[in-house]
């Protein structure tokens, strides 16, 4: 046994252990690089990952027990507390619930009159978090729900307060979600009070998003809440990022650099909601042909169904109160006026971006061909 | 004594030592978690060479990889490492006194921490900060522990040291 013998025995031992050495660092390495780089293992771990399942089951157990011992023993004085606050927020929500009901049958008669086609509300599921640490270096966080509860990858999680990011990986009994924080996330952002449109990348840090290339021109303040733009197909537009708490200028000067506090719970939720179906994108979304008969018309109704997708995460389970009735209230008094004047509506646009994005560019030649057809009202 | 009559310590330490590192912590002191999976592993490296090798400790690595979500290779980089230094200084460490034992293991979590850093460093990833450099010392004031547990569990009697 070359091992327990003494250094100069070793010698040949050395050799050899260091080549094996060298050829498991190499391994290693390759997979790092492969994995970082292509995500060409992407597939072969999705395979390997059932194996670790078990794992995750196992380590998910305290957690659970903790938070069944937590709710069995509640004191009664805790729980007559809990009732009382619990039925306070019932009424709260009861009421907001009834006015948010009035509001969506005002919201489906005018569009309803502008001709665009109803859309279907929020399409939420509620999934209980697992409860384990993965690497403190990344942001992520396990689901109790796979393949099997209808998870799948791309798959947006919300919470009560916001977006808390993305599925990236799912197995039959468990899925993976990649926080807005993470370094490796970015999500496409508009400013609510002025519709500037950003990029939110993660920081690594829970607390903390960041802002990249403001222009200095544009009017972004310390303050201003951040919503998902839609851009990218990925986010459907309206949901609420995070508040911007400091701007400083970058290396270039040329440029702001932004902090965003999410708006999201990311550390320590008990339950996310999934979107199952997003509802249509609106920002970029085609036009419609029916409603296409006047620019201002077409304007107001990517507006109106803009800040509809917030009131419609407000009638699902969650609602994120404050930035759906601000989002609601300028989407419909837009939409009045552009049904009283054009040029009304093209004055209160609530995304008054003077560069429009490329893609708004795009939809621009729709609505010129119908105006040449059909004259305006 | 006898190798094979615990043969299952071995599998179920690792489990253990993965379950361990995927339990949650408060998010205060979770940087302060030890590295329980290279304890394990420099157990069994130090006491049963013919068994954990540089093969183990990758293998054991990359299952560490999978459960915990780092990059796939990156454990099993640091294990691989971590292995080699024990085997080169085994014949030494192994008549150390317990706590001249922990204070190497100390400095191998430390080495460890390091790889880490510089690892992430080269990929631009976010290293670990602040806290988790105390997680090495930690992990050798629990080397006696972890070292006398296992001994019981294997042997079925405590060794005189």
């Amino acid at each position: 046994m070359p091992s327990y013998a003494g250094p100069t025995a070793a010698r040949t031992g050395d050799i050899a252990g260091t080549l094996r050495l060298l050829a498991y660092l190499a391994l290693a390495f390759a997979l790092i690089v492969l994995d970082h780089r292509g995500g060409w293992l992407a597939r072969a771990r999705d395979q390997v990952d059932v194996a670790v399942q078990p794992l995750w089951a196992v380590a998910g157990w305290p957690g659970q027990l903790l938070e069944t011992v937590n709710d069995d023993a509640g004191t009664r004085s805790m729980l007559i507390a809990e009732n009382r606050r619990l039925r306070n927020a019932l009424l709260v929500s009861g009421a907001r619930n009834a006015r948010l009901q009035a509001e969506s049958a005002d919201n489906a008669r005018l569009r309803g009159l502008l001709g665009a086609v109803q859309r279907g509300t929020l399409d939420v599921q509620l999934v209980p978090i697992l409860d384990i640490d993965l690497d403190p270096t990344r942001q992520r966080l396990v689901l109790d729900a796979g393949t099997g509860d209808g998870a799948r990858v791309g798959q947006v999680v919300i919470d009560a307060g916001g977006v808390v990011g993305q599925i990236i990986e799912t197995t039959p009994m468990h899925s993976t979600a990649l926080l807005l924080t993470d370094p490796d996330h970015a999500v496409p952002v508009a400013v609510q009070r002025n519709g500037v449109r950003l990029v939110a990348y993660g920081t690594g840090r829970s607390d903390r998003l960041a802002l990249a290339s403001i222009p200095l021109s544009s009017d972004v303040k310390v303050g201003d809440v951040v919503v998902t733009s839609g851009l990218g197909e990925r986010f459907p537009a309206g949901f609420p990022v995070g508040t911007i708490t400091a701007l400083r200028p970058d290396e270039s000067r040329a440029f702001l650099l932004g902090d965003v506090t999410p708006a999201a719970r990311l550390d320590r939720g008990r339950d996310v909601l999934l979107l199952r179906r997003a509802p249509a994108r609106a920002v970029i979304g085609p036009v419609m042909p029916g409603a296409a008969s006047a620019p201002g018309a077409a304007n107001a109704q990517s507006t109106a169904s803009d800040s509809s997708s917030a009131p419609a995460g407000a009638t699902a389970s969650a609602p994120p109160p404050a930035p759906a009735g601000v989002g609601r209230e300028g989407g419909e008094s837009s939409a009045r006026r552009a049904l009283q004047s054009d040029n009304a509506s093209l004055a209160t646009h609530p995304l008054p971006n003077p560069p429009p994005p490329e893609r708004g560019r795009e939809q621009k030649p729709a609505p010129q061909p119908a105006q040449s057809t059909e004259p305006r009202p | 004594m006898s190798r094979d009559r615990a043969a299952w310590v071995l599998p179920v330490s690792i489990v253990v030592a993965l379950v361990l590192g995927l339990l949650p912590l408060p998010a205060a002191v979770a940087p302060l978690r030890p590295y329980w999976l290279a304890l394990v592993v420099a157990y069994w490296v130090l006491e049963e060479p013919e068994r954990a090798g540089l093969g183990f400790a990758f293998f054991v690595g990359l299952l560490a990889d999978l459960a915990f979500g780092s990059l796939l290779g990156e454990q099993a980089l640091r294990m691989v490492i971590l292995t080699f230094i024990l085997q080169r200084f085994r014949a030494r460490l192994r008549f150390f006194p317990l706590s001249q034992q922990a204070l190497a293991i100390g400095a191998l979590l430390v080495n460890d921490r390091i790889v880490t850093t510089a690892l992430h460093f080269i990929l631009g990833l976010p290293s670990p900060t602040g806290l988790a450099w105390v997680a090495p010392a930690i992990g050798m004031l629990l080397w006696a522990p972890v070292f006398l547990l296992f001994d019981m569990l294997r042997l079925r009697n405590w060794r005189r040291r």
